[in-house]
């Protein structure tokens, strides 16, 4: 039995995914009431911080159109600085989000259900961020609308051969789907809130917002095939994103940027930056409301932290494979550039990515470290940082000395550059205050769901008794 | 006026159940005993409770299938009128017609037309955006959301008949059996 290839339902019951005693009405009234309640003063403290935050962003953005992105770093060879970094980075974020609420269920992982509604909220603010920065780079946001196939006095079409044409579409689509999936899981959530308030006004808002959703049995059909069909759209839709933002560099001819591999090893990046965010949300969010600890279990914690360690090796692949190619490919160019990378003089920032993203995750084959909160919330932290420097080096590296070296140059980010991107973060964090103090942070109706059918279903219980203890194992499989 | 009739229409019957098991057997009861217009109530998609009802249906799926292949379509036209017909542009001494640069923004089109198709659609067919529904004048409905299971009988149903129908339901051994005023 122990070595047989088992359901994943025989196998989530060797781990649970709940903790404690639950039922129905429990699984409701503990998510649903968080945003009813009084909130926690950390969390005022914590939406203030980040208000500041996102106030400061206004004004960083405001002292960049007035002034113009002169105020930045960038200069030529190094015209992608910070703004293109940090999109890549924010954008990666994002990824894990979609990787969880679609990827996994398609999957049929069904730790996801305890996870997928905070990490799309964590993606939609990340896309936010992340559009902010190509849009200011243009240095005319208010003509943004010429980057749109909209008939102009101009005459002029947008260029559909430019990978930068193609991100245009593939972030707007991607913001627009990630919305509209996140909303649809939502729609029976704000039902349950709007029948379970406990003032008018939480009943009129949530009940507007449910758009009149009854729970029909006909309605759930539709809304099932809808949300899988969502899922199986934006599998490939996540893929080609930032596939798409890695030809924004593949396609052209820079030394350590023209190389086969960008693709799916930046889709490995994303993934590994996105789950690494997730759990520095999760671990104090968990501090924060103690109510989620029932339903984000340490068990979600280590699988979180495996599929971390799992995609940190791909991108390290990525990392070895460049280094192969830029030898491989015989053009001294491509040589040059590794060896910059190395002994360079932007050599602190790669071999720090290294450490941050290579060496420091291996911890993460240790159990103990997988059950440590302010171990993992540490590295997921330097994990953050890495994947940062890792677009550093990308960019900043490759630019700054390519073919001429009378056309080399130094990049140095200036404070307004640090002012933008640290601004993002906390527009960044109030944005997800905001989501808790709201919004359901969990999927309600797809965890009863997924109780049910771990621990009532297919057993011909006519009569399940009313509260059942969750981990209790029921045999083999099915 | 004195002999109006006051007593409200009735929208149908509702009998409530406590486990997802029991509103099964209920569904396929109901439906064996040849009601077609009832529908059921839970807290969260119960897998084959449609099936247990008899109702079978496939438009979202074809109205998301259509919708993406309206996307692609256009998004590939949209692409080749303008890089073709109405401004040429020379890049890189390319073709006009360099269709696989046009691939991914067809493809994105494709998802974006297909997402709106699921989440519109969806709520088209269930005619969402409509605030008030008799069923929710039953006091103990607000549980379909939390912890209760229903069927609901409509009166419009040809079969329908307020005291065989009662007596029905009542033979299903629900909790309570309730009338569902217009």
């Amino acid at each position: 039995m122990q070595q047989t290839i088992r359901a994943p339902e025989v196998q989530i019951k060797e781990f649970p995914l709940f903790e404690g005693a639950q039922n129905y009405e429990r699984i409701t009234e503990q998510i649903t009431r968080i945003p009813m309640e009084r909130h926690p003063l950390a969390w005022t403290i914590m939406f203030g911080l980040g208000f500041i935050g996102a106030t400061s962003l206004v004004m960083a953005l405001a002292w960049l159109l007035i002034n113009g992105v002169g105020l930045w770093g960038i200069n030529q060879p190094v015209g992608w600085g910070f703004d293109i970094i940090n999109f890549v980075w924010w954008i990666g974020i994002g990824h894990a989000g979609t990787l969880i609420s679609a990827i996994l269920l398609l999957l049929r992982q069904a730790w996801r259900m305890s996870i997928n509604r905070f990490a799309e909220a964590m993606t939609i603010f990340a896309v936010m961020c992340a559009g902010l920065f190509p849009l200011f780079h243009t240095g005319r946001p208010w003509v943004a609308y010429w980057l749109f196939p909209i008939p102009n006095w101009l005459a002029m079409w947008p260029q559909f051969r430019s990978p930068l044409e193609w991100d245009v579409w593939a972030v707007s689509t991607y913001f627009t789907v990630s919305v509209l999936f996140w909303y649809m899981g939502l729609i029976p959530d704000l039902a349950k809130m709007r029948d379970r308030a406990k003032t008018h006004l939480q009943r009129v808002v949530n009940g507007i917002f449910a758009l009149g959703w009854r729970n029909s049995a006909i309605h759930w059909m539709r809304w099932e095939q809808a949300y899988l069909l969502l899922a199986g759209l934006s599998t490939p839709l996540v893929l080609s994103v930032h596939s798409i933002v890695s030809l924004d560099f593949a396609i052209s001819i820079v030394p350590g940027w023209h190389v086969t591999i960008f693709p799916p090893y930046f889709v490995a990046g994303a993934i590994f930056s996105g789950f690494a965010m997730v759990l520095t949300l999760v671990i104090p969010f968990r501090i924060l409301y103690p109510k989620l600890q029932e339903y984000i279990t340490m068990n979600h914690i280590d699988w979180m932290a495996k599929v971390m360690l799992a995609t940190g090796w791909i991108v390290f692949y990525g990392y070895l494979c460049e280094m192969f190619f830029g030898w491989y490919s015989g053009v001294q160019f491509e040589q040059f550039l590794v060896v910059n990378r190395f002994f360079g003089p932007y050599w602190p920032a790669f071999w720090a990515l290294i450490l941050c993203n290579g060496i420091i995750p291996q911890v993460l084959w240790l159990p103990k470290v997988r059950h440590n909160l302010l171990a993992l919330f540490i590295i997921s932290i330097i994990v953050n940082i890495g994947m940062w420097l890792e677009r550093f080096v990308i960019i900043v590296i490759s630019l700054h000395r390519d073919f001429q070296t009378s056309a080399w140059g130094m990049y140095t980010p200036t404070i307004n550059d640090w002012w933008l991107y640290l601004s993002t973060i906390g527009f960044f964090v109030m944005m997800m205050f905001v989501f808790a103090r709201f919004i359901p942070m969990l999927a309600v109706a797809e965890l009863k769901e997924l109780w049910y059918r771990l621990y009532h279903g297919h057993n011909g219980h006519a009569h399940a008794p009313a509260t059942q203890h969750a981990p209790a194992p029921q045999g083999g499989g099915q | 006026m004195a002999h109006a009739d006051t007593t409200p229409k009735l929208y149908g019957l509702m009998a409530e159940f406590e486990t997802p098991e029991q509103l099964l057997e209920a569904a396929r009861r109901t439906r064996d005993a040849g009601y077609r217009h009832f529908d059921c109530y839970t807290p969260f998609p119960i897998h084959g409770l449609t099936a247990a009802m008899g109702v079978k249906e496939a438009k979202v799926p074809w109205t998301v299938f259509i919708c993406g292949l309206l996307g692609a379509i256009g998004a590939f036209t949209l692409q080749v009128w303008t890089s073709v017909v109405d401004y040429p542009l020379n890049i890189g001494g390319r073709d006009l017609l360099s269709w696989p640069y046009f691939v991914p923004i067809t493809f994105e089109g494709m998802v974006l037309a297909a997402a709106f198709g699921a989440f519109f659609g969806t709520h088209i067919y269930n005619r969402m955006l409509s605030y008030y529904h008799p069923v929710f004048n039953v006091p103990q409905f607000v549980r379909a959301s939390t912890d209760r299971f229903f069927v609901c009988i409509e009166s419009k149903d040809p079969k329908f008949n307020r005291d065989e129908t009662y007596r029905f339901l009542q033979s299903l051994n629900p909790l309570s059996v309730v009338e569902v005023p217009e």
